[in-house]
């Protein structure tokens, strides 16, 4: 062993690194394997199963759920949508648009969702809504998802677009592309994967979030978190365990994609 | 995360200069309709009358703040005293959002470190493995937490039958179940920001310093963590602040029988109190500790980065 | 652009498809959890053709925050307690039920067809009634039960493991009993006394939680607590064990009510839903699977033998009396939520 790798290396830390990843994973693997549980009782085991994923889709609660899953995907691929639009557009201005005044104040408004605690903007946004008169259902859910996810959506986008030098749309104007050229053929390819991880960044925040969905969704409107909220507040049941598997699984996959998305890097 | 979208980077380019304020417009839009119209309206309602069971009555008064800062007794009408139950239920928030920080940095910190110094290669298949878990909704985490450390849960039941223990560890409902499951939520916020300082962290310098005979625990404490400081505070500021407004925890974990802020504040607006300017202000109060806390921080990176 | 377009035309259909959810005959109900079986619910829209959507709460105080911050306008029906109908009614959130609307109001029970929290029954039809009590574990405790020490001065066994429902009115109403106070009391000397109660007794409850009352008896994790007689007996069927106290000081009764929320988007079918629920058959299966007992003539027929002798439903002769919660004035109430406050501090 050479010298440099030993003073990288300190004895416990790879214990520790172990310790960390077994407390991450601990509850998720027991209760990805407890989903698979045949007995309705959550403490017993009785073999392996798939009856609590079938329950999810046909049994008694599959309506409720499946609603909850139409307005938490929908909710989350329109608000991420809309969020990296925003947020590609002002990482343009504020990455290509030369020093002004408001640029430090547009990065402050943008980061600000990410500053406030969100138990605070929950209850700002329940007060907000109150106060104009907006009858709280899924508009209001949608409107508040928007606003949150441009940070998360924001933040790659920048990064990736610091990394892309101007002289690619500096050569394309001298050949005579106006800036909305250079801007659709040159910047936006380019920024492709800054985007994509974005977008999926902003749609896990939206599909995951609890507290300000649940302060300014409306009447029978559910997203999967609240509605998993009303079930377990009355005990963890095995259903719940199969959605909570699927649910890992989606995110598991969503990633990996990101991650072989960053990988297949063309610039770097 | 807070500090990273403050810089902005080089502000040399300037291709779409005539447009910016255009490509500006609708993050503004956005932002300050739905974002800074509302913590505005907060900060107006927390000055205003409560009504009876909820709602507001448009007058001005500060009784929502004296209630947050002066006791006058069961009946309202002893001379004021410092109010302690809100500055106890803050306190408490502080105290177990702390104890939640400090066990994320002695786990978090050890695994940063062994992940920035794996070779190139496996480095980016570590930090997946750390990432995946905070992509599962918290709220199925902080239940499945529940469901593994219940009395007769999994870990129990697997610890009687070793043989370690004999009774039960009784953990579901107590302060520390409360601060695990903090723990447990942001641990990934503590590594992130860790490991990208410790990755961009020259080890040049601790092979000088071992050259000069540093033992090297002192060449961890003297040089390693002065130069990854920006890091580890970025990762204890990113476990704090959401851990100070938590209400997922105390309420699923710790069986609601303390309030911590996050729960405070939730029941002025959908439980039993109804007092909405009240719960305006105590948001309030929150916010402003959040925002001086990430201040002190914001100048702490400045300082950093001014002296390389 | 030709990804983000297309994500943005998919969203767009999904989008169209949760709000085409909204057809002409809906019905959104505000209902406590676990409270009314769905096969009933079926069996209304399979009658009426009316969808229906319902949400749920845990306890009459957040039923009401909710309405009053912004839910008012998008429920058409809500079932609060006794006490709750009638500060909604002073709150002017009740619609008023006029004259032979309701084409079944002659099902209702005399003793319940003028009750003192809605005169006439202007705004509200029974739903069920019961008791709030609490349950012990006999495997764990097995002296007498029967008295609210078990709460507020409990035996070594039971300390430190009992679960008290998170609302306030239940809680405060039984500790006014086992300390033979009225309930809205503006008697200083026993304010005091009820918040050095509630003070002293915090270290013997492990927890405050409505929804996990049944659960937290069956798995254990609790060994006695406050719960509502019929969730109870659904206690008892898993854990027989499990026994329900009808303690000498006395115990709360209450009644859910339907009522009619003002501003209902689909007023028509709250109507229909109310006449539906007065029929003794469908109110009849509510309480099969509820265990709860209803507030109707000739139910008897529809209701599941077993009910007649649920040990949760028949006090014994030592009991105390039942007493409804009451409502308190603005001012009284302000020292009872200081309590509660504190309680929770």
């Amino acid at each position: 062993m050479s010298a440099k790798t030993d003073v990288k290396n300190y004895t416990g830390f790879r214990t520790l690194t172990f310790v960390c990843l077994f407390i991450l994973y601990a509850p998720l693997v027991v209760v990805t394997i407890y989903s698979f549980n045949a007995s309705p009782s959550i403490t017993v085991w009785e073999g392996f199963s798939l009856r609590w994923y079938g329950d999810v889709f046909t049994g008694p609660e599959s309506g409720k759920f499946k609603a909850a899953a139409i307005n938490s995907f929908s909710i989350a691929l329109i608000a991420a949508t809309l969020a990296t639009i925003i947020a590609t557009s002002a990482a343009t201005a504020i990455v290509r648009g030369g020093i002004f005044k408001t640029r430090t104040l547009s990065l402050g408004l943008i980061s600000l969702p990410l500053m406030v605690p969100e138990i605070v903007l929950a209850v700002a946004t329940l007060i907000f809504f109150n106060a104009v008169g907006f009858t709280r259902g899924y508009m209001t859910i949608l409107v508040a998802h928007i606003a949150f996810c441009i940070p998360f959506a924001y933040l790659p986008i920048q990064a990736r677009m610091q990394g892309i030098e101007d002289t690619y749309e500096q050569a394309a104007m001298d050949l005579y592309a106006t800036k909305a050229q250079a801007f659709r053929r040159v910047l936006l390819p380019l920024m492709m994967p800054g985007i994509i991880s974005g977008f999926l960044l902003a749609f896990i925040v939206s599909l995951d979030d609890f507290i300000i969905t649940n302060f300014v969704k409306g009447a029978g409107v559910e997203t999967l978190p609240t509605a998993i909220f009303g079930s377990v507040k009355q005990g963890l049941k095995p259903n719940i365990m199969a959605i909570s598997t699927m649910l890992l699984a989606l995110s598991i996959v969503m990633v990996t994609l990101s991650y072989v998305v960053s990988k297949t890097d063309n610039t770097k | 995360m807070a500090g990273g979208a403050a810089t902005g980077g080089s502000a040399a380019a300037d291709t779409y200069k005539s447009a910016r304020h255009w490509l500006l417009l609708p993050s503004w839009l956005v932002l300050v309709l739905v974002v800074l119209a509302p913590v505005c309206m907060m900060l107006i309602y927390s000055f205003l009358t409560k009504e009876f069971r909820g709602g507001v009555i448009w007058e001005p008064t500060l009784a929502a703040y004296d209630q947050f800062f002066f006791d006058r007794g069961l009946f309202g009408d002893d001379p004021p005293k410092i109010e302690w139950t809100y500055i106890t239920i803050f306190w408490r928030s502080i105290w177990q959002a702390g104890l939640a920080t400090i066990l994320s940095l002695i786990i978090g910190f050890p695994t940063a470190y062994f992940i920035a110094t794996r070779p190139e290669r496996t480095r980016a298949l570590w930090v997946f493995l750390v990432t995946i878990p905070y992509w599962v909704n918290l709220l199925i985490r902080t239940v499945s937490m529940k469901f593994l450390l219940r009395d007769q849960g999994p870990m129990n039941d697997f610890l009687i039958s070793t043989g370690l223990i004999d009774d039960p560890l009784r953990i579901v409902n107590t302060n520390l179940a409360v601060q695990l499951g903090l723990f447990y939520s942001y641990l990934p916020f503590m590594v992130l920001p860790i490991y990208a300082s410790v990755e961009r962290y020259n080890f040049a310098m601790s092979e000088a310093a071992a050259d000069l005979y540093a033992t090297k625990w002192t060449t961890l404490r003297r040089i390693v963590l002065p130069a990854v400081k920006p890091g580890v505070i970025a990762g204890c500021i990113l476990v704090f602040v959401p851990s100070l407004g938590a209400f997922l925890a105390p309420d699923l974990l710790g069986g609601a029988k303390n309030f911590m802020i996050g729960s405070l504040i939730e029941e002025q607006f959908k439980g039993n109190a109804g007092n909405w300017p009240f719960g305006a202000a105590a948001a309030m109060v929150l916010l402003t500790m959040v925002l001086i806390l990430l201040m002190i921080f914001a100048r702490q990176q400045r300082r950093a980065e001014a002296s390389p | 652009m030709k990804p983000i377009k297309r994500m943005t035309q998919t969203a767009m259909a999904l989008a169209l498809m949760a709000s085409g959810a909204a057809a002409e005959g809906d019905l959104v109900i505000y209902h406590w959890f676990e409270y009314i079986p769905q096969d009933l619910l079926d069996k209304f829209t399979a009658e009426t053709g009316i969808n229906v959507t319902m949400d749920t709460y845990d306890s009459n105080e957040s039923m009401l925050a909710a309405l009053k911050a912004g839910g008012m306008g998008t429920y058409d029906v809500a079932v609060p307690g006794d006490y709750m109908v009638k500060i909604m009614a002073g709150e002017g959130l009740l619609d008023t039920i006029a004259d032979g609307e309701l084409a079944n109001k002659g099902n209702i029970a005399p003793e319940w067809a003028d009750p003192s929290f809605d005169p006439g029954r202007k705004h509200s039809i029974p739903y069920q009634w019961g008791s709030t009590s609490f349950s012990v574990d006999s495997d764990v405790y097995s002296g007498d039960i029967n008295t609210t020490d078990i709460l507020f001065n409990p035996p070594a066994e039971l300390a430190g493991k009992i679960n008290m429902l998170d609302a306030q009115g239940e809680v405060l109403a039984t500790a006014a009993l086992h300390l033979g106070i009225p309930q809205c009391s503006t008697d200083r000397e026993q304010l005091k006394a009820l918040n050095d109660l509630l003070q002293a007794s915090k270290d013997n409850w492990v927890s405050f939680n409505s929804d996990t009352a049944k659960e937290v008896l069956v798995s254990g994790d609790a060994a006695a607590g406050m719960i509502w007689d019929g969730f109870s007996a659904k206690a008892r069927e898993e854990k027989a064990s499990i026994t329900y106290a009808f303690p000498t000081q006395g115990y709360v009764v209450w009644m859910d009510n339907v009522v009619l929320l003002n501003d209902a988007p689909n007023r028509d079918s709250a109507i229909k839903f109310m006449d539906f629920l007065l029929e003794p058959e469908n109110i009849a299966a509510v309480s099969n699977f509820a265990r709860y007992a209803d507030g109707l003539t000739g139910t008897a027929e529809f209701l599941d033998p077993a009910l007649a002798t649920l040990p949760e439903a028949n006090p014994h002769d030592g009991a105390g009396p039942g007493v409804f919660v009451e409502a308190c004035d603005e001012a009284t109430q302000a020292v009872y939520d200081q309590i509660w406050t504190n309680l929770k501090k």
